[in-house]
């Protein structure tokens, strides 16, 4: 299935979580801190929130624990 | 008896760090004694709406006049106070409510504040995230937000730069008759005036004190810039706040210069303890969805509670102890202390130093209670009232 990261198409299959998706854009980190320090998976669990980004316009949605679906659009900060 | 200092200060509170900040600035000798962290207790609690309100003339022109010195106060208020002029809309959900928008528009613009009555069409274009259908809203475009925590610590070292002394991590046992205080380690400082602003606590140093606690609730969520664009209160709220004895919540929105969102607020008479409690939280965040449904998405990083200090007429106790010249009092601000603080030290500085206050100092004499101070007698304020 495809998803788009910051409008690039990714390939992924069903049960990936976003941040896979996001790693597969050739991303290393998904969102800047409030001193715009770029952050990016670090637990993988759901509970360090680093992984944050922005699923189909909800901000704020830890990527390492929502599954991928068709079509979703997922933005992480440059 | 003679002092050491001219007033001590207990409690270091937005309210005592204005007040001992306002002493100082007017050449007198002040010590500001704070048990925990300067700004740490209600204060760091509190919402930080600069807000003008009319529950009764005395509270329109206390709170008035502190947004007029909060406003003098802006240009010098550092980045970390968060000092953001948003404005207030009381939203008013239905036409009965948006009555209650002109009846207040009407007293507003009576008494010189600018007000703008919004119709429901402009509000959605306003707040897009509020509920469709709403009737409208009362716009105060001078009242602001700021971080009350960081603000108190701005005063607190103004205070030290204008020779006040203050003293952190210290408490006071007592405050003797005469006018002065004992420390919890035993030793007494001696001042002319000992001023009690010890918040929500103030009855453990003066007993009998009409001031009692009123527990509240807030939400802070993550940052979301733009989600509510003014601070946004139902008019509903009125009737939470003077909603008399039981446990009431109300909508109330805060956005955060940090683009968070602060959630409130609940009220709560004799509720024991500062922990949470799933069951008024769960209320007041049903309340706030209610009426901004798109909150349901957001995610809430914290959670916490305060307590207010509150007075049976809902006005702060400003003055001297009846019968007690030398014990002062500035506490039971309950939800305004905030926005009152700054008011509490004009009038307290003017009517310590035997000037003339720009603002009636009557209404908020601790006199106007038939209340005798209980001496020689340690423990919780009043409970009758
Ligand atoms: C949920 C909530 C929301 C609020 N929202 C707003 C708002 O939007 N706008 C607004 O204007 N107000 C608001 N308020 C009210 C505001 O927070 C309070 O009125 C204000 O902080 C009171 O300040 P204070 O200095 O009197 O009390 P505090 O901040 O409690 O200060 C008292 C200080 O005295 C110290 N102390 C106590 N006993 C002793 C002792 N024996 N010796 C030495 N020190 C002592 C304490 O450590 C404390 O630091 C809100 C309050 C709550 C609870
Ligand atoms: S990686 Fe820690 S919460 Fe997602």
């Amino acid at each position: 299935m495809r998803v788009r990261v910051n409008g690039t198409e990714v390939e992924v299959s069903a049960g990936m979580v976003v941040a896979v998706a996001v790693a597969r854009a050739g991303r290393l980190w998904s969102r800047r801190s409030v001193i715009q320090e770029p952050r990016g998976p670090l637990c993988g669990i759901g509970v360090c929130y680093e992984c944050r980004v922005t699923i189909n316009g909800q901000a704020h949605q830890r990527g390492c624990l929502v599954a991928c679906q068709e079509g979703m659009e997922i933005e992480a900060d440059e | 008896m003679s002092g050491t200092y001219d007033v001590i200060v207990v409690g270091g509170g937005i309210v005592g760090s204005a007040c001992a900040w306002e002493c100082a600035r007017r050449g007198l000798k002040v010590l500001m004694v704070e048990a925990g962290i300067v700004g740490g207790g209600a204060t760091a609690a509190g919402m930080g709406h600069l807000v003008v309100m009319d529950d009764s003339e005395a509270q329109f022109a206390l709170t008035a006049y502190s947004c007029q010195l909060w406003r003098e106060l802006a240009a010098e208020l550092p980045g970390s106070v968060e000092h953001e002029v948003c404005g207030t809309l009381w939203v008013a959900a239905d036409e009965w409510e948006m009555g209650e928008v002109e009846r207040k528009a009407r007293y507003y613009e009576e008494r010189g504040v600018a007000v703008e009555v919004i119709g429901g069409k402009r509000l959605e274009q306003l707040e897009p995230n509020l509920r469709a259908g709403m009737a409208g809203a009362l716009r105060v475009p001078g009242d602001a937000v700021i971080y009350p925590p960081a603000a108190t610590h701005w005063m607190s070292e103004r205070a030290g730069e204008a020779g006040a002394t203050v003293w952190r991590g210290v408490e006071v046992r007592q405050i003797l008759e005469e006018g002065a205080v004992e420390l919890a380690g035993g030793a007494v400082v001696e001042a002319f005036v000992v001023v009690n602003a010890a918040g929500a606590t103030a009855g453990r140093l003066t007993p009998g004190l009409p001031v009692r606690g009123r527990k509240g609730h807030l939400a802070i969520t993550d940052r979301y810039p733009g989600f509510a664009r003014h601070q946004l209160i139902e008019l509903g709220y009125l009737k939470s706040a003077h909603g008399e004895e039981g446990d009431s919540v109300a909508f109330n929105i805060q956005p955060r210069k940090t683009g968070q969102m602060l959630v409130g607020s609940s009220r709560q008479y004799g509720a024991e303890g500062g922990e949470v409690e799933p069951g008024i939280l769960g209320r007041m965040l049903r309340r706030a969805v209610a009426y901004m449904p798109g909150l349901r998405l957001l995610n809430v990083v914290r959670v916490w509670t305060g307590e207010r200090a509150a007075t049976p007429d809902k006005l702060p106790l400003i003055g001297p102890v009846p019968g007690r010249s030398s014990i002062w009092l500035a506490t039971g601000h309950e939800g305004l202390g905030i926005t009152t603080s700054l008011g509490t030290a004009r009038l307290l500085g003017e009517r310590l130093v035997g000037g003339d206050p720009e603002i009636p100092y009557k209404p908020y004499d601790p006199g106007r209670f038939a209340w005798v101070p209980v001496a020689g007698q340690t423990g919780a304020g009043v409970g009758a009232w």
